[in-house]
């Protein structure tokens, strides 16, 4: 997930592509064609490692693997068999409900704590703003693990607590896990996403704070009118991040059915897991090609009409 | 609630600091902090501490270096294997990635070429692409020309980085002055000259974020490697701890190595918090850039 979250920066690019705002000279325009070659390395590679790959699954996906007659072309059924798949959709609604739940919690996280930071009324500031944001250098695996033992009953915290006061609590238990899942993923990015957040809060000029302070704003006034607005831009991209990155879930659900028994985590929790256990324990790659492009197409659809929504009346965009 | 002569003690730079503010970014600060004093907490503990003792208490005895002593050791040293092979991933695929998209994000924002808009609209759309929609195709097509099973299908993966390119379009954009560019065009250097030896030291900061995320992203990568990969002599370690978790918690008549997997857990997260503390002034510098840019 760490990886897609970070990536999706892009995604916000699109809509202000400030090239236009740095025009190259026009004595360069006439022997154009270098730009070509800078950019050839990463176009090749891009093709074969991004393209190629989309192509392919676009045409695996009209195929089926049957047991008499072996790779055959079926047209949309995969897609039509999909839509009437209801592990896809239980996976497809449990990742919708996790997004609901918890990025709102992560964000809201996220920039209490930026504008907590970037106020400088917190001891310790520094070392808190890199404290918060190491769980992001923390692989999933390993958060998995470190999650998994905590907040697990039989050698974890959660098993000694249970043991101390005699309760019987399980945040593994099939009803908890989703939540547990949350907990480990806010964990992880919450510092991430702060210090977009930060970085943000750090590029408005501070004589707008003095001015501001001058005219009598208290500090509530000046987070609400100057603050939050500042924050727009970034909120809209985090969210994507964040939509794109649950939509993708796949590491924690993975892992944690070997650390926990009866997590009820199955093989279809998520719509990448169920796609992984399709195409490699299922050997139906036809299908599973078909689900990535429609969670594709859900997820594009979903962070392009929040990049809509969220820009909308935006001041200056 | 304080009279106007002492607050002009504190302005805008520095006001006064806040017990309520700290304490509560502190209490979350725990939350980030907990899981990781458990690991450094339980690396020290021995197999049969580890299962007996409370979970942030010390065990008996203090066995850490006899740990570290076991990870590298058990099943012949596949360990020290597991490091090296993540070494080279992450040496490979990050220098090679950043200098890529140096070189497409200058191209992007100081070079014309025909199909730049479509190029940028390319590959900046291909970025909400589920990592599973990439991958499979991905596993299929390297298994037709016999890369799966080798660093390869790990490297040629990580050498694209669209992140990378996107900061490094930003920050060229920024950070380099059209006329140095000319001037050193005026005195006879050719484009790609001009690159490395002008526009690149200027680019040092957007570097290192890229490499550093990069560098993230490599070490931590765990699908990839899970699908791409079967020979555990190529793992990297993300996907050989989760190996020994799976043999430390279900071994029904193998020995628990519980103890070995939170020790190389630890080993593994070490290298990236120093590579960030110790980096930290530029990658911020650069992640600055990408936040306002965005």
């Amino acid at each position: 997930m760490g990886l897609a979250r970070q990536v999706d920066v892009t995604a916000s690019a699109m809509a202000s592509p400030d090239a236009a705002h740095h025009p190259a000279p026009s004595h360069k325009r006439r022997k154009s064609q270098i730009g070509l070659a800078f950019i050839a390395p990463f176009g090749a590679l891009f093709a074969l490692v991004f393209i190629v790959p989309i192509l392919y699954a676009v045409y695996l996906s009209l195929f089926q693997d049957k047991l008499i007659g072996g790779n055959t072309f079926v047209g949309f059924a995969n897609y039509g068999k999909l839509f009437q798949d209801p592990q896809f959709w239980d996976g497809v609604g449990r990742v919708f409900r996790f997004t609901l739940v918890q990025v709102p919690i992560m964000l809201i996280f996220a920039m209490a704590l930026a504008l907590a930071l970037d106020s400088m009324r917190v001891h310790g500031t520094r070392f808190m703003r890199v404290t918060i944001f190491l769980p992001y250098a923390v692989p999933a695996i390993v958060a998995t693990l470190m999650w998994g033992f905590l907040l697990g009953v039989k050698y974890g915290l959660f098993g000694s607590l249970n043991d101390a006061f005699g309760t019987d609590l399980d945040p593994f238990a099939p009803g908890t896990t989703l939540i547990s899942i949350g907990v480990m993923v806010t964990w992880a990015f919450t510092g991430f996403n702060m210090l977009i957040f930060y970085a943000a809060l750090k590029a408005v000029p501070r004589e707008l704070y003095e001015a501001a302070a001058i005219d009598g704003a208290n500090e509530l006034q000046i987070v609400r009118a100057i603050k939050l607005p500042a924050l727009r831009g970034s909120l809209v991209v985090t969210i994507i991040f964040s939509i794109i990155g649950t939509f993708q879930m796949f590491n924690e659900p993975q892992i944690l059915p070997s650390m926990v028994a009866n997590s009820g985590v199955t093989t279809f929790y998520t719509p990448n897991l169920y796609a992984y256990n399709l195409a490699f324990t299922g050997s139906q790659q036809g299908y599973a090609a078909a689900l990535a492009l429609v969670m594709a197409a859900i997820t594009i659809t979903v962070a392009y009409v929040v990049q809509i929504r969220g820009l909308r009346n935006a001041p200056d965009q | 609630m304080h009279p106007i002569s002492s607050r002009r003690l504190y302005t805008v730079e520095n006001p006064r600091k806040s017990t309520t503010l700290t304490v509560m970014t502190a209490l979350f600060m725990l939350y980030c902090l907990l899981p990781l004093v458990w690991l450094v907490i339980n690396a020290t503990k021995s197999q049969a501490d580890f299962v007996s003792s409370f979970g942030l208490a010390p065990g008996r005895e203090f066995a850490l270096w006899d740990n570290i002593v076991q990870v590298f050791s058990y099943q012949d040293g596949i360990f020290s294997r597991w490091l090296l092979n993540t070494v080279l991933y992450v040496v490979v695929g990050a220098t090679v990635s950043t200098f890529l998209a140096a070189l497409g994000g200058y191209a992007l924002a100081k070079l014309d070429f025909r199909g730049k808009r479509v190029f940028l609209f390319v590959v900046l759309g291909s970025i909400s692409v589920p990592g599973i929609a990439l991958a499979i195709p991905q596993f299929l097509l390297f298994a037709h020309v016999g890369l799966t099973n080798t660093p390869w299908a790990i490297l040629i993966p990580s050498f694209i980085n669209p992140f990378g390119l996107y900061l490094m379009w930003v920050f060229t954009a920024e950070a380099v002055p059209n006329g140095l560019l000319e001037a050193a065009k005026i005195d006879g250097a050719g484009e790609f000259r001009t690159f490395l030896q002008i526009a690149l030291p200027l680019l040092a900061p957007a570097s290192v974020t890229v490499l550093l995320f990069s560098f993230v992203s490599i070490w931590n990568n765990y699908f990839l490697p899970l699908i791409m990969l079967k020979d555990p002599a190529w793992y990297p370690l993300t996907v050989g701890i989760n190996q020994w978790n799976k043999l430390g918690s279900t071994a029904g008549n193998g020995a628990l190595i519980q103890n070995l997997v939170i020790t190389s857990a630890l080993l593994t997260i070490i290298p990236l918090i120093i590579a960030f503390l110790s980096l930290q002034r530029y990658w911020q510098s650069g992640l600055s850039l990408g936040a306002v840019k965005g």
